[in-house]
């Protein structure tokens, strides 16, 4: 039996057995272990390094929870899901949230019933071709064979833009990323679409990158975050303001090598104080400890660390952080007030 | 003397139902089945509960939503503002379409190799029982995905054609790509169009009045050339001579289906290259033919199987005596053994196909648009209703079933030994 009836079975099947308590809190502590969704694999987003163990921005934020709730950035059950399978994974409770280069769209939040708490990378949809082809823009490629993944906005919005521009396309739906790769440079696509931000990282990977570029045309706005299940509200608040500590601590200075110092006693910075837990009791708030953020950060650094080290200028991946810079800098990434 | 005498009608006590045999087989059917409907029960009550706790009543309104998403081989005219019915309608057409082909190649497949694998020629039976095991013994998934990597892997890209690296077979009417192979496609320069059934509804679609033409014309000669026949046997019984009627048989149905194919101004559209891609013709998209191709490899090589068991079924005598009234092997192969064998072939080769249209669900591996695909897969999955597409495909599925096992058994019924 096919993959997605059998996970959609089990769903049902799980559904029926009773997924959804509503504690989600407790189950993590109570199996010490955080289960996490990411992608079958995108490098510098989520995907096993050569040793098996998980590496990415995506699997930065899946730490930063596990080390905030458990105290262990490493006890961490990683899923590899497609864009297919990973709603009904996280509906059924088979995953406690999701961080998967989702986009955050109305139906996802409302009629799938999910909770995004927040936005960790600011993209739009982009379309990769070779430069042999001589395309020069999207709108060139009337009568291209495009490969999509299945189960994405990538799918929704590609139908939508042919459309408004009233040219043509042959779609061909693939399951993962890999996939998408292997036909594209096999030749049995033209281009490639998706998030311009999983071009980047997988043109990476390409024995010749500088024979492909992106074009320039983003075709839709794409606000990736993590999600959880809609009306675990508790659960919710702790990946939000995980999130948020990683987002504060790049603004405020906070990093992995001085956030011992800083953590040891109070400073002359309150917020600091407040998110560390070296004054007041926002932990507790949360159902946490006062250290829960100090952990968060370290597991993998802060925001601007985990960009730079996994996606940044420097790594293959050579993303600029341009809208995912600090709302200072002039980017969107922006946390609420720790008080 | 004894008489006998009834059965003791002792009364009746309730530790009978137990003990007693003639009561304790209905006793324990009685408590299975309040078994069963409690289970059933609570895990109906504890779904709704539970999808009642995540907000998600079931409600099928979703299947006439706009579906959003286009699909690449279709059937009918379809464009991403259709609906959700309308999606699943184009996949369940294509799970349809692979499984006839796949249906009429597998049985073409297993008729011959089951044959040659009996045949006194040590190369040529090895060679079948080679292919046999060979397909029978991996699983079908792998077969679809190797044959698609190859497609992908070896057959040159649409570009190739342009800078002349590779050219158009069949005088250049057949473009083989790895996107799949592009054929000649019949139009009419004159077409009687076609008449619109159920307006705008999701399940509207077209019938060619062309087609219906050539149809009806086939078919009255084909019913003409039945006539002639009679009329010949009816001659041949009659005088002992058989009238020469073969040319007027053939006559009647070639010519005026050529004369309509005429009037309608019949000619083939080529596919030519055209931008990125070619176009016109018919396009047999390379997920269609590595599906097809594996479905009815794999599924050849059991009825082939079941094939080569009917064969042997059928006495030895039956060879000998054919081969005593003077027949050739070959025409004691489809006059006396195969019309035999049959009997014994039909019932299992009905789950064979039954098996090869559920089989066809591994379409997605190869990214062929089948109903999984399309309901079970981006539907389910942009709609978040997993209940309920599940539910739903598998009426389907069950629906399929259901109608190849009744036309295959009132098949059955048709050629197996009438009894008198
Ligand atoms: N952001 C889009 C697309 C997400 C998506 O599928 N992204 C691709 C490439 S950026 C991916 O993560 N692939 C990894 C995999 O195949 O597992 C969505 O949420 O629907």
């Amino acid at each position: 039996m096919k993959k997605s009836v059998f996970l959609g079975a089990l769903t049902v099947a799980s559904i029926a057995a009773g997924a959804s308590a509503a504690a989600t809190l407790d189950d993590v502590k109570a199996r010490g272990k955080l289960n996490c969704g990411v992608t079958t694999g995108l490098v510098g987003f989520a995907a096993p390094d050569a040793n098996g163990k998980w590496e990415g921005f995506d699997v930065g934020v899946c730490r930063a929870v596990a080390a905030a709730v458990l105290g262990d950035a490493n006890a961490v059950e990683f899923v590899p899901t497609t864009g297919k399978t990973r709603f009904t994974a996280l509906a059924s409770g088979e995953v406690d949230m999701l961080a998967r280069n989702t986009t955050w769209t109305l139906s996802r939040d409302v009629d799938l019933k999910f909770d995004f708490v927040g936005v960790n990378y600011y993209d739009g949809q982009g379309f990769l071709v070779s430069k042999e082809m001589g395309v020069s823009s999207a709108k060139d490629l009337d009568g291209a064979t495009v490969c999509i993944q299945t189960g994405t906005t990538t799918e929704l919005n590609l139908a939508d833009f042919f459309r408004a521009n009233n040219i043509s396309y042959e779609p061909v739906p693939i399951e993962t990323n890999a996939e998408g790769q292997q036909q594209y440079l096999a030749g049995a696509c033209d281009t490639y679409t998706t998030d311009a931000s999983g071009l980047a990282a997988t043109r990476a990977t390409f024995e010749d990158p500088s024979a492909h570029v992106v074009l320039p045309e983003i075709i839709s706005k794409e606000p990736l975050g993590p999600l959880v299940r809609h009306g675990d509200n508790e659960w919710g608040d702790i990946v939000r303001w995980t999130l948020n500590a990683l987002i504060s601590a790049e603004e405020l200075g906070i990093t992995s090598t001085n956030i011992g110092e800083l953590s040891a006693a109070p400073g002359d910075n309150p917020e600091i104080n407040r998110m560390l837990g070296t004054e007041g009791n926002l932990g507790e708030m949360l159902g946490l400890d006062a250290d829960w953020a100090k952990r968060a950060i370290m597991a993998g650094g802060n925001y601007g660390e985990l960009f730079a080290k996994n996606i940044g200028e420097s790594t293959p991946i050579a993303l600029a952080r341009g809208l995912n810079a600090q709302w200072k800098d002039g980017g969107l990434i922006y946390s609420p007030p720790f008080r | 003397m004894t008489t006998i005498t009834d059965p003791h009608q002792g009364q009746f006590r309730l530790s009978m139902l137990l003990y007693d045999s003639r009561y304790r087989s209905m006793t324990i059917q009685i408590v299975a089945l309040i078994g069963f409907l409690m289970l059933l029960g609570w895990l109906l009550s504890n779904t709704a509960q539970n999808l009642a706790d995540l907000g998600k009543e079931p409600s099928f309104r979703f299947m006439f939503e706009p579906a959003g998403y286009d699909i690449n081989q279709r059937l009918l005219e379809y464009d991403s503002q259709d609906t959700h019915l309308r999606a699943s309608l184009m996949g369940l057409l294509n799970t349809l379409l692979v499984a006839v082909l796949g249906c009429i190649a597998a049985t073409i497949i297993g008729v011959v190799i089951g044959v040659l694998r009996l045949s006194p020629n040590w190369i040529i039976s090895r060679l079948s029982a080679v292919y046999v095991e060979g397909f029978r013994n991996v699983p079908v998934l792998l077969w679809i995905v190797f044959i698609m990597a190859i497609l992908i892997e070896t057959l040159p890209q649409p570009r190739a054609f342009r800078s002349g690296d590779a050219t158009m077979s069949f005088w250049e009417s057949v473009a083989v790509t790895n996107r799949g192979v592009y054929i000649p496609e019949p139009l009419f320069s004159r077409s009687l169009g076609d008449v619109h059934v159920f307006g705008a509804s999701s399940l509207r679609f077209d019938v060619s009045l062309d087609l219906l033409a050539l149809l009806a014309v086939l078919i009255a000669g084909i019913l003409t050339s039945v006539l002639i026949k009679r009329r010949a046997d009816a001659t041949q019984e009659a005088t002992g001579v058989r009238p020469r009627t073969w040319h007027w048989r053939l006559g009647v149905v070639v010519v005026p289906f050529l004369v309509v194919m005429g009037i309608l101004g019949f000619y083939l559209g080529y596919p030519e290259l055209k931008g990125f891609n070619f176009r016109g013709g018919t396009h047999l998209r390379n997920s269609l033919i590595a599906l097809w191709l594996a479905l009815s490899l794999y599924t050849g090589a059991f009825i082939a199987e079941i094939v080569r068991a009917g064969i042997l079924a059928v006495s030895k005598g039956q060879t000998e005596a054919a081969g005593a009234l003077g027949l050739r092997p070959n025409r004691t192969m489809s006059l006396v053994i195969l019309p035999q064998a049959l009997r014994v072939i039909i019932p299992p080769l009905i789950s064979n196909y039954l098996n090869l249209t559920k089989n066809s669900s591994l379409a997605i591996a190869v990214g062929y648009m089948d109903i999984t695909g399309t309901l079970g897969g981006i539907t389910m999955n942009q709609t978040g209703r997993e209940l309920e597409t599940v539910l739903l495909l598998m009426l389907v599925y069950l629906a399929i079933s259901l109608t190849i096992s009744a036309v295959m058994n009132w098949y059955n019924e048709s050629v197996k030994l009438k009894e008198r």
